[in-house]
Order: structure tokens, then C-alpha cells, then sequence
């Protein structure tokens, strides 16, 4: 077992420049810049309309010192698949494929295209950075979102609770499925050097704490990210050829129990403005009963 | 302008001759291309295609990636990712998949990549018609692929095989389209191009901008309305000036197209222009069409010969980039006095596009004869060699009018509203 | 002089920093480090470096004494908030001057 990378032992080589279009404060900028320094060099991404096509640069200046081939919005995984057919028929087999989409690209457009490769167990890392909407467009509602969340086209709050990407994942039966956090940037960036050296799909799920979208200052960040953990509302874990283990803090969680309540994760963000009673119950509820089924089946005695 | 026979045999330069449909042999020539990846989702009447690759992948007779995708959206964005990094790609498909691939085609085009689409046309839904008109490749004439129409099964071999030569020229991608059922589903007679002489036909694939972890470039980002400075200070384009170059390779590609026909012709003994012609010799009154109806006009004005009407048949092959220039001078070298366009699709609220785009060159060039829209054949309605002679012979009578009466409106033929 | 010169034929970018601009005018407060305070500025010895694992924009050195590069500094404040010590301070910027750290 690989010794944890520590900021005394991450490498010091950044492949997103400064200078780009990441909001301040920005959670994606923080997941993709340790999320390049475990897949190093040898790779070529592929990225659809999302924040990362901003934050990438405008033509002719990129801002990442790694090749990447943009694509449509819903194409993701079609281009990932397209990318390592030709390195294949090429003989180029050491350079690793990684779609980067938004929960957008993931959840509702591009759901398809995804489920597809996963099931011919394409061999490409696909990586979801999960800002729980249509961040890059203004903020519009999707699939992610979680109830009562306002958005310009859930204005007075989400009705429906968010999909559940990871476990729809999961139920691909590919080789890796995991979930990381901005806020736990030396386990992010473990968790993709691991993915980088396993075959087939590999699905990686961030949460990204959006600051303009959230609703909350952006020196709050990491700290957004965390409680996010800390009640629930996002759970660190992996499933590794169907083996589902917790990590970090939710492990924590797992074996002692002390999950916050989520509604003071919820009163921190302005997009959670007016909520009421019923709706945090509702989400108390959901978190609740996630839990309970992770117990039922046993997760939380790893 | 090659001047076809239709009953010449067809020369043949092997032994090697197989009775094909025009499916079969789309995926023939791509074998002998050595494809190196294929994606395609399957549709009627494209099916065979994709299984027939399938086949040669499977017994080891080809070494090609097959990704079987979940949609044609996914097909034709496999072959656009596989492109841009540098594998020679294949793919065919039509009706509602070549609809479903629409936003990728223009993608496909402006990222300038070399993808050749064999489409066996068929009607587009709705209502749902699994039968052959050509409104599928017709509704993508302004994606900024090319588009080359075959008459019979052994231009399909041809014109695919041709296709990559020319697209991997000017990079940019090709349709090769063929009337589904009719073509798709006939067999023919193909003289089968040796696989060495196609190897030496068609040079390596070079793609124009590489994916190189070693180099790292950012391929197809947000593009400005306006040029901007890049980091080594050049002034590199807008979005206006990729899209130029794309027009601007498009003109460059009919003289490519002439000339690769050419070459083909030099090394398997049947040269390809763009506009073929039958029996225009003294004709009034020519019948202007692509794909088999072209073949279909040939027997009709065998017969109208014979009766003493002088016309004659004009088929297009190049479709896009039109050849203006080349259809009018070729209208004005033949000496007719009108045309009778037809085609199996139409721009709803206006005409069958062959007949406008024709008619517009005609009058950029100042060649002034009529020219008449005749729709046929929609949804697979039988087009039948006394259609296009009862058409044929309605124009003909237009001839002695004067200009100004010549215009007649649009006719569906064989329609029986 | 067109643009024909850059040879593109499709849009292809090449890295650099700073393709945003100036990303340093963004912000209204900037990061102080107080190297009294700051672990590895204090000791002289590499560690902690958690500000430096945050930041949003790599624009931290991973040095001893750290830097901050204020060309680019957005000034979200993520290092102030997450220093274990407490060691940086957001100070209102003087608009329209631009200093190092």
C-alpha cells in the first residue's frame, strides 16, 4: 500500500497555470490542479462545455500544460472511447484518457454516452467535478442538484432530490468508482494516482464547492466542502471491483456514528435562502436514510 | 466531364470480380483502406455495413478498433476524437442516425478532420419510412462535409476508396452517398480493386494538429469573434477565420476530387470526374439528377431517342463543394436549352436543392436556360423509367416558349394525393 | 498581416500563464504571510505547506520562506482560513498598486 502523499511530498510541478478563469476561490481549480499532478504528463484529456472549457482558456492561449481535446457537452465518454480506440490502433498505450465533465455533462446530457462506455468498460478515467448545477451557463438547475436548492430555473427551490451519480455508477459494475473532495486534496489526489494505474472505466465524483452558485464568500472553500462531509450530504468512498469502503472522514462517520446534522451546511449557503422546515426535514431525511442503507448493507463495518 | 456509356463493361483491370451490394462494397473499400477505427450504431439499411466490418474485424482479415456505441451521436463523436488523434476512421449511417449526428457534423468540419460517412439514403421520420430518398444527406448539405453521389455499386467501391484520399488532402470530412435499397441492398458486379494498389493509392494519414502529452495544445476551446495574440506572440484566427479556411479548402477540393479521379483512373482503369454525362450530344433538353436516378434517366432517354427527342442525362457527382463554374460551363458546352432537375428530396417552402443550386450557378455564369424542379421517389415511391419520360416530355414541350413562360412550378412525380 | 501566418488550420491553443490576464486586479484584499507565525518560515525548514496544497491558482511557492505571486492572486482567502496557525491575514489592497510579498 502507497504511503499517503502529504504537501511536503506532493510534487511541485502545477500543470493549471495562474492566470486563468477559475472564479476566486474556485473548487474546481483546486480538485483539477491536484488531480493533474497524479496523472502527470502522459495524458490527454477531454473536456465538454462546462467550466473547465473556460477555465482551460480561450483560443489560441491554453492555461494547462496537458493536450486535451474539447468536445460537445453531452460527448464526454464518446470522446474518451474515440481517444483511446486511436491510440490503440496507434500503439500508443501508456497515455492515459480522462474526460473532466460537470454534473451537467454527467448526469443529464451526457448520461448517455457515459452509460454506454461503462458498459463496454471503456478504458478511460471519467471524472465528474459535481458543482450542483449548470454553473458555467449562470447557474441553472440539474440533474445534481440537491432539493431546495434555488436555481434561475428552480426559483423558488429543487423539488426533486439529486441523482445519485456514484451509486449509478457503481451499478456499472466497473472496475473503480470513487468520490473525492477539494477539501481533501492529498486524498484526491491518491485516489487518482490509484485510479490512473487500473484498467477499464474508472469513475471519479467530486463535489465542488462553487462560491458564485453556493452562495457564500469564497475563502470558505474547503471549509463548504467539509461539511458537506461532516452531515452527510456527500459521502468519501470507493468501490473497487464492487468492494465499497469508506474513507477519511466519512469512515469516521461510519464507525462512530457522528454524522452533523445537515442544517447548518444548509443555512451557510444563499442558495438555500428561504428554505423551509419541511424541505431541511426532507433533506435530513434522505441523508438518514442513505445511511441506513449503507448499514443495511453492511458498508459501515469495513 | 466523362462521357459514360451505360452498357460498356466494366473494365476491369484483376480477375477479381465479385457480385456485391453496394453495402458490401462500401465496407469492402474500407478494408482495403485499413481503417484503423470504426464506430457505428446501426440502422436500416446501413446495417450491413456495419456487420460486414464486423466480420472481416472478427476473422482477423482487418485490424481495426469497432467500437459498438450506444447511439450515432457517440458513432460520429468516436471517429471525430479518433481523427483528431490520428487514426484513419470509418463510419456510415442515415436517415434518423445521420439526423441524430447533426451537431457532430458540423463539429466534425470545423475541426477539419478527414472522417469518411458511407450513407445508404434513406427517408427521414416522420413519418417512420425505411425506404430510399436522399432528404437524410441532403439536410446536412451546410455541415461543410463533402458529398459525392454514386450511381452503382462499383462507384461506391470506387468513391470510397477515393474519399479518404481526398479528405486526408484537404481534411475535410466526406459523405458517400448511395440510394438505400436500390443500391445498398442490389447486387452488382464489382471488379474489387487490388488491396497493394490501394495501399500504394493512399498515402499514411498525417493529422494536421497533434495530441502529444510531450507538446501540449488545447485543441477546439472557446474561440473569439475576433483574431487574438498567443502566448509566442502570433496573431492566430477568430472563429471567422477557421471557418474560411474550411471554405476555402471546399473550393480547393473540387480540382482535388478531378484530380485524385484521375489518378485512380491512371491505377484501376476507371477515371472519375465530377459531372458525367449521357447522350448530350445536340441535346435540347437535359435530365440533371444524383445518385441512381441518374442510372434510372439513362434508360429513359434511350427510349425518348429513339422517338426522336433530343436529350440527354447529366449526373453530378460532387455535390459539395458545388461546381458551379464546371455545371454551367458544362450546361453551355452541350448547347440545351432547359433542364429537367430531378431529385429525391426537397427544401420544404422552396424547391428540390439540386434544381436551386443549379439554377443559381446557371445565373452566375449567364447561362440562361429553364430549369425544372421535379421531386420524385420520396419514402421509396417507385420511380419507374416511364416517370422520368412522362416528365422528361412535359419540359421537353417548354423548349419552344418563349424565356418568359419557360418557369414552371415544382412537380412531385408519381404522387397520387 | 492576416492571420493566416499562424498556420492553424483548426483552433489549437499552446500553454501560458496568465490567460486571463492580469488576474491579480480581480481581488480587493491580498494574502499576508506573518513568517513569525508561519510553520516552515518560522523553523526554516520545510513543512505544513497547507496553504500552498489550497490555493485555488498555484500561485503559492513551495519555499522557505513561501511566496505569493500577486500578479495572479485572486484574494479568495482560502489560505488565510485554512492555515492551521493562523499566520496569514486578507489586507485591503492599495488600488492601483501593485507589490510583492
Amino acid at each position: 500500500m502507497n504511503k499517503k502523499t502529504t504537501p511536503l511530498t506532493l510534487i511541485e510541478k502545477e500543470y493549471a497555470l495562474p492566470g486563468n478563469r477559475a472564479c476566486v476561490g474556485c473548487g474546481l481549480a483546486i480538485a483539477y490542479r491536484h488531480g493533474l499532478k497524479a496523472l502527470g504528463d502522459d495524458v490527454i484529456l477531454t473536456v465538454p462545455a462546462s467550466c473547465l472549457t473556460v477555465l482551460q482558456g480561450m483560443y489560441p492561449v491554453s492555461s494547462m500544460l496537458v493536450p486535451c481535446l474539447n468536445t460537445a457537452f453531452e460527448t464526454t465518454a464518446a470522446s474518451a472511447t474515440g481517444i483511446k480506440a486511436a491510440l490503440r490502433a496507434l500503439g500508443r498505450n501508456t497515455t492515459t484518457v480522462v474526460g473532466w465533465a460537470g454534473d451537467g455533462g454527467t448526469a443529464d446530457i451526457g448520461i448517455q454516452a457515459l452509460s454506454g462506455a461503462a458498459e463496454r468498460n471503456e478504458d478511460f478515467i471519467y471524472v465528474c467535478y459535481d458543482n450542483e448545477a449548470y454553473m458555467n451557463t449562470g447557474t441553472q438547475k440539474s440533474g445534481s442538484t440537491p432539493m431546495g436548492a434555488r436555481t434561475t430555473t428552480t426559483i423558488g427551490g429543487k423539488l426533486q432530490h439529486k441523482k445519485d451519480m456514484a451509486q449509478i455508477m457503481s451499478a456499472h459494475n466497473i472496475p473503480y468508482v470513487v468520490t473525492v473532495s477539494p477539501s481533501y486534496p492529498m486524498d484526491l489526489h491518491d485516489k487518482f494516482k490509484k485510479a490512473k494505474d487500473i484498467s477499464g472505466t474508472r469513475y471519479i465524483h467530486i463535489l465542488i464547492p462553487c462560491p458564485p452558485g453556493w452562495g457564500y464568500d469564497p475563502q470558505y472553500t474547503v471549509q463548504i466542502g467539509r461539511m458537506a462531509i461532516e452531515c452527510g450530504m456527500f459521502d468519501l468512498y470507493e468501490v473497487e471491483n464492487g468492494a465499497f469502503s469508506f474513507y477519511g472522514p466519512s469512515k469516521k462517520i461510519a464507525e462512530k456514528g457522528d454524522r452533523k446534522p445537515v442544517e447548518e451546511y444548509i443555512r451557510a449557503q444563499s442558495r438555500f435562502k428561504g428554505i423551509d422546515q419541511a424541505t431541511i426535514d426532507e433533506l435530513q431525511k434522505w441523508v438518514d436514510s442513505k445511511w441506513e442503507t449503507y448499514r443495511q448493507l453492511g458498508y459501515c463495518n469495513q | 466531364m466523362n462521357e459514360n456509356a451505360k452498357n460498356k463493361p466494366v473494365k476491369q483491370t484483376t480477375n477479381d470480380v465479385a457480385i456485391m451490394t453496394a453495402n458490401h462494397a462500401a465496407a469492402y473499400a474500407a478494408k482495403l483502406a485499413e481503417v484503423q477505427v470504426i464506430s457505428a450504431y446501426p440502422i436500416t439499411p446501413q446495417s450491413p455495413v456495419v456487420e460486414k466490418l464486423m466480420e472481416y474485424v472478427g476473422s482477423g482479415e482487418m485490424k481495426a478498433e469497432f467500437v459498438t456505441v450506444e447511439s450515432e451521436h457517440s458513432a460520429i463523436t468516436v471517429c471525430i476524437a479518433a481523427s483528431a488523434v490520428g487514426a484513419r476512421v470509418f463510419t456510415a449511417s442515415c436517415a434518423n442516425g445521420l439526423a441524430l449526428m447533426h451537431e457532430m457534423l458540423h463539429w466534425a468540419a470545423g475541426t477539419r478532420l478527414p472522417i469518411v460517412m458511407a450513407i445508404p439514403n434513406r427517408a427521414v421520420a416522420a413519418p417512420w419510412n425505411i425506404l430510399n430518398d436522399q432528404q437524410d444527406s441532403i439536410s446536412q448539405r451546410d455541415t461543410g462535409w463533402m458529398q459525392i453521389y454514386c450511381r452503382n455499386n462499383q462507384e461506391v467501391m470506387d468513391t470510397v476508396i477515393q474519399a479518404f484520399k481526398i479528405a486526408e488532402e484537404v481534411y475535410i470530412p466526406i459523405m458517400v452517398c448511395y440510394d438505400g435499397y436500390v443500391l445498398s441492398h442490389t447486387l452488382m458486379p464489382v471488379d474489387v480493386p487490388d488491396g497493394a494498389k490501394v495501399k500504394s493509392f493512399l498515402p499514411e494519414y498525417v493529422p494536421h494538429t497533434v495530441l502529444d502529452p510531450q507538446n501540449p495544445r488545447n485543441i477546439n476551446p472557446v474561440t473569439l469573434a475576433d483574431p487574438r495574440i498567443n502566448a509566442e506572440g502570433t496573431l492566430c484566427h477568430g472563429y471567422y477565420e477557421i471557418r474560411y479556411l474550411l471554405q476555402e479548402a471546399h473550393t480547393r477540393a473540387i480540382e482535388v476530387t478531378q484530380k485524385v479521379g484521375r489518378e485512380f483512373g491512371k491505377l484501376f482503369g476507371r477515371e472519375y470526374g465530377i459531372i458525367d454525362t449521357y447522350r448530350c450530344e445536340n441535346a435540347k433538353l437535359v435530365a440533371l439528377s444524383m445518385g441512381s436516378v441518374a442510372s434510372e434517366a439513362m434508360d429513359a432517354v434511350d427510349m425518348l431517342r429513339d422517338e426522336g427527342y433530343d436529350i440527354g442525362v447529366m449526373h453530378l457527382r460532387l455535390y459539395r463543394p458545388f461546381p458551379a463554374a464546371e455545371i454551367a460551363e458544362a450546361v453551355r458546352s452541350i448547347g440545351c436549352r432547359g433542364l429537367a432537375v430531378m431529385e429525391k428530396n426537397t427544401s420544404y417552402g422552396y424547391e428540390g436543392v439540386l434544381c436551386s443550386d443549379t439554377k443559381a450557378a446557371l445565373f452566375d455564369h449567364r447561362v440562361d436556360v429553364f430549369a425544372h424542379s421535379y421531386v420524385m421517389g420520396l419514402g421509396g415511391r417507385d420511380v419507374k423509367v416511364q416517370d422520368i419520360t412522362e416528365a422528361l416530355k412535359k419540359s421537353y414541350e417548354y423548349l419552344d416558349k418563349p424565356r418568359q413562360e419557360q418557369f414552371k412550378t415544382q412537380e412531385w412525380i408519381n404522387c397520387k394525393i | 498581416m492576416g492571420t493566416r501566418d499562424c498556420k492553424h488550420i483548426t483552433a489549437s491553443s499552446s500553454p501560458s500563464i496568465g490567460e486571463a490576464g492580469r488576474t491579480g486586479d480581480w481581488r480587493v484584499k491580498h494574502p499576508e504571510i506573518n513568517n513569525d507565525i508561519c510553520t516552515p518560515a518560522k523553523t526554516g525548514k520545510p513543512s505544513c505547506f497547507i496553504c500552498w496544497s489550497f490555493c485555488p491558482d498555484a500561485v503559492m511557492t513551495k519555499t522557505v520562506p513561501l511566496t505569493i505571486d500577486l500578479e495572479y492572486c485572486k484574494g479568495c482567502g482560502i489560505c488565510a482560513q485554512e492555515c492551521p496557525t493562523g499566520a496569514i491575514t486578507m489586507v485591503d489592497d492599495d488600488r492601483g498598486f501593485s507589490h510583492t510579498c
